[in-house]
């Protein structure tokens, strides 16, 4: 069993409106940075995931992503897997 | 007749909505916890407000997981009415009962005020005792009720008459400025295709009695009494 470090970012989906991006572009074009434009909020979920391979982590982090953590009506995900220790291998 | 209110960590409209249905509306209302696996004996499930698990993540995501949405699930398959109001609309959304998303507000304020809605139909378990476009006045309390989905699935809500409930003025037309949340349509509340499952993000719980400023939202308790009396469940 290996370790990964896992992160997924999780977007709202480019066609859905995001009153929270629009706030914070309002908000720095307001500070002076006056060529702000497109500003979008999403969320990272960052883990650590035990798995025999790359290949295994991915499937299952995009498992969970389906299952929990986007919303698959108004939200995309985009996963990274690094492994980073090869402590606990048997 | 007997109701039941689901209960998560973080529900916290759950009194409310017991002493209206208890009170009000006259049912024999229990709790049930959100590890209850059967509700077998209930004729109607309320799901009520709150912020369950914190709305961490989602508003309803943790929650739609829970053991009780199993039996939840299994109700509704058998046309038992469920009523999900505010975080129990956000958690019907998120379990797939009903279809689309939650949105924070446009304007990103949580909005508590009272507003006004247009009963878009009266052949329903839900509204079978209001008039036709009677304006109902309840209120609501949220900061994630900008109702969205897809064009497809908003052209198939209007065409199967499935927007129950319709953000309106006092003349009960649909405008921009009755809209408290950016809701598409000004959607207030949805159906399932089958019609017994209701979400909405207005309280009808906090609107039951005069003393509370206004009690139209009796007239869901109401008409789901007459329906449950004329349609025995199972």
């Amino acid at each position: 069993m290996k370790t990964f470090q896992v992160s997924v970012t999780v977007r709202l989906q480019p066609e859905v409106v995001d009153p929270v991006g629009a706030t914070i572009q309002t908000g720095l074009r307001n500070l002076g940075f006056t060529t702000v434009s497109g500003a979008r909020v999403g969320k990272l979920v960052e883990f650590q995931l035990g798995a025999e391979n790359p290949d295994e982590a991915r499937e299952r982090t995009k498992e969970m992503s389906d299952r929990l953590l986007a919303n698959p009506v108004i939200e995309d995900y985009e996963i990274k897997i690094a492994e980073v220790s090869l402590e606990g291998a048997t | 007749m007997k109701a039941c209110v689901v209960v998560f960590p973080g529900s916290n409209c759950d009194q409310d909505a017991h002493h209206a249905l208890s009170e009000v509306a006259g049912f024999e209302t229990d709790f049930v916890w959100h590890a209850e696996t059967d509700l077998d004996a209930y004729d109607l499930i309320m799901i009520p407000g709150g912020f369950s698990y914190g709305d961490y993540l989602r508003s309803g995501a943790v929650a739609r997981f829970a053991t009780v949405m199993g039996s939840v699930r299994t109700a509704v398959a058998h046309g038992v009415p469920v009523l999900g109001v505010c975080n129990g609309f956000q958690i019907l959304l998120e379990a797939g009962l009903l279809p689309g998303a939650m949105l924070r507000n446009a304007g990103l304020e949580f909005r508590h005020d009272w507003v006004g809605l247009r009963t878009e139909r009266t052949d329903t378990a839900f509204t079978g005792g209001c008039e036709s476009e009677q304006i109902l006045r309840m209120p609501i309390a949220h900061g994630e009720g900008n109702y969205y989905a897809e064009e497809e699935m908003i052209a198939r809500l209007e065409g199967e008459g499935r927007v129950l409930f319709r953000y309106c003025d006092e003349h009960g037309e649909a405008t921009a400025a009755a809209n408290p949340n950016g809701s598409i349509n000004n959607i207030a509340g949805i159906l399932n295709e089958a019609g017994n499952v209701l979400g909405m993000m207005p309280h009808p719980e906090r609107a039951s009695e005069e003393l509370l400023g206004g009690n139209d939202g009796a007239y869901i308790w109401k008409s789901l009494v007459a329906h449950l009396k004329a349609v025995p469940v199972g």
